[in-house]
């Protein structure tokens, strides 16, 4: 099970194990993370799950498709690190992501 | 608040999946049981008539959180159970069983259930309603490739569920009495770009038309109507509205207008009885009304304020209502409430295309969006509506022009 860690605004960090193929979003619903809203569980409508992938793993992570990069221009404080957690899954090969969370979703 | 303190949520559905978890993050020490006459745990319910329907998502993909989280929540789920009444003066739960359970605080997650009609055959093999797991699991067993599907009513459920019946290769019928498809939530050229698209995929959509019976022999075999047409039908799924489940609280004595009402902080007019989601009458400050919503972001921002109500976290619930629909390739977001409007302002093609957005006005002022496959528009026309400013049409319809640049930061 890849491990990811979640670092809050304010720095406090959670560590979890995730199942291969769950999205980052689920992750931290079922981890009870805060700060990942996810309204609308997960179907890419609502970029209320926005996170910023660690600068280490940029480069691991599948990129992302328009629909959610036409959001990701929208919420606040885009960063070029920018990834709505709902549409990034994790896997083997991401064992040892380090997420961060924005200090907002709205 | 005592550790031996009892909370129980009368319905598993969004807003106590949202409930049960926040009561906990909040401090709360006392006991947590959650009652559902369903069996299973809370559930994603917009995926019934999408992705599950369609195949391509299982029940088990469909759950809110894992039985994990329960778990570690402490929070005891007894399912399959019926709540047959609240007494307040004792303050307990009266299940269908006979059995008595005491409450310290007791929240209404009871949401709405479908409106039901009645015309001769509805109790056929093969006729439905769409509201649960259970109704979408019974439809799967009437579904396949050339089947034929007739759907009676032309809101969202019903073009989300042709959408769904098309992607598994169905023939389908969708029945509308009003003579436009999406009349109650929709301005009309939204309303005619859906039938656009509806039709191109192959769906038969018939407006102005009323279904008057339904035949068979033990199961569907066709749908008659009110101008003596008849349609072929191997499954018919009804969706034509709900109501809310406002019978416990209205036996108890509580304040119910078209759904339980509540205050800002989710109290009913008895405090220690609270209430979250499609069940709740509630106001809203952002469009200065009382609203009853179908959304589950009500059901999830409603239930947060009710946990830090019960928690003595006084927060009062100030939200945009949003919906979405998802239907073929194209995403469907609405923010805002369009009732009361004026005008309406388009941007794109909506006549050719399959991106637009409608503008909802009121003198002047952004009251709703509907954006389709155009999450910007979407996005940035919430930050409008909330910002409340005067709005230049022209600006509004012109295409080149990014939302962004009309927000006053």
């Amino acid at each position: 099970m890849p491990r990811v860690t979640y670092i809050q605004a304010d720095g406090q960090s959670q560590e979890v194990n995730l199942e291969a193929g769950s999205s980052l979003m689920q992750g931290a619903v079922d981890n009870m993370i805060d700060g990942i809203v996810a309204e609308c569980g997960g179907s890419c409508s609502c970029a209320t799950c926005h996170c910023y992938i660690d600068a280490d793993w940029i480069d691991k992570v599948e990129p992302a498709e328009e629909m959610e990069t036409d959001l990701l221009d929208c919420v606040s404080e885009p960063k070029d690190n920018s990834r709505l957690s709902c549409q990034v899954k994790v896997s083997d090969a991401l064992d040892g992501l380090v997420v961060h969370l924005p200090t907002t979703q709205f | 608040m005592a550790a031996n303190s009892r909370c129980i949520i009368i319905g598993a559905s969004h807003a106590a999946a949202q409930l049960a978890p926040t009561l906990r993050q909040q401090g709360w020490t006392g006991s947590i049981s959650m009652i559902s006459n369903e069996y299973a745990l809370p559930y994603h319910r917009p995926p019934l008539s999408k992705d599950y329907l369609a195949g391509t998502k299982t029940a088990e993909q469909i759950l809110i959180r894992p039985a994990a989280v329960y778990k570690k929540c402490d929070v005891g789920i007894t399912m399959g159970v019926t709540v047959a009444a609240i007494d307040r003066p004792n303050k307990q739960v009266m299940l269908e069983d006979g059995l008595a359970l005491d409450y310290d605080k007791l929240v209404l997650t009871t949401g709405a259930r479908v409106r039901k009609i009645d015309i001769p055959g509805v109790e056929l093999n093969g006729v439905f309603y769409l509201r649960d797991l259970n109704d979408a699991q019974q439809i799967k067993m009437f579904t396949g490739a050339n089947k034929r599907a007739v759907i009676i009513g032309g809101g969202y459920i019903g073009l989300e569920t042709a959408s769904a019946l098309r992607k598994i290769g169905m023939q389908v019928t969708v029945l509308e009495a009003m003579p436009r498809i999406l009349q109650r939530v929709t301005a009309p050229e939204v309303a005619a770009f859906y039938a656009r698209i509806h039709k191109e995929e192959g769906v038969e959509i018939i407006a102005d038309v009323q279904a008057v019976s339904i035949s068979g022999d033990k199961q569907v075999e066709s749908v008659q109507c009110h101008n003596g047409t008849e349609y072929q039908a191997d499954l018919v799924i009804i969706g034509v509205g709900v109501i809310p489940n406002t019978e416990l609280a209205e036996q108890a004595g509580l304040k119910v207008d078209n759904g339980i009402v509540v205050d800002e902080y989710a109290r009913t007019s008895d405090d220690d009885i609270l209430a979250a989601g499609d069940c709740t009458f509630h106001y809203n400050p952002i469009y200065q009304r009382h609203l009853r919503l179908e959304s589950v972001q009500n059901a999830l921002d409603q239930a947060s304020v009710a946990a830090n109500t019960i928690c003595g976290n006084l927060k009062p619930y100030s939200a945009l209502p949003w919906f979405w629909s998802d239907q073929y390739d194209l995403k469907l977001q609405i923010a805002g409430l369009s009732q009361g409007y004026t005008d309406v302002i388009v941007r794109g093609d909506i006549d050719g295309s399959r991106s637009f957005a409608a503008f909802y006005m009121r003198e002047g002022k952004l009251l709703a969006v509907d954006a389709v496959n155009r999450p910007q528009e979407f996005m940035f026309g919430k930050r409008l509506i909330m910002q409340g400013n005067q709005l230049d049409p022209a600006q509004l319809a012109d295409d080149s022009l990014s939302l962004k640049t009309l927000l006053t930061s």
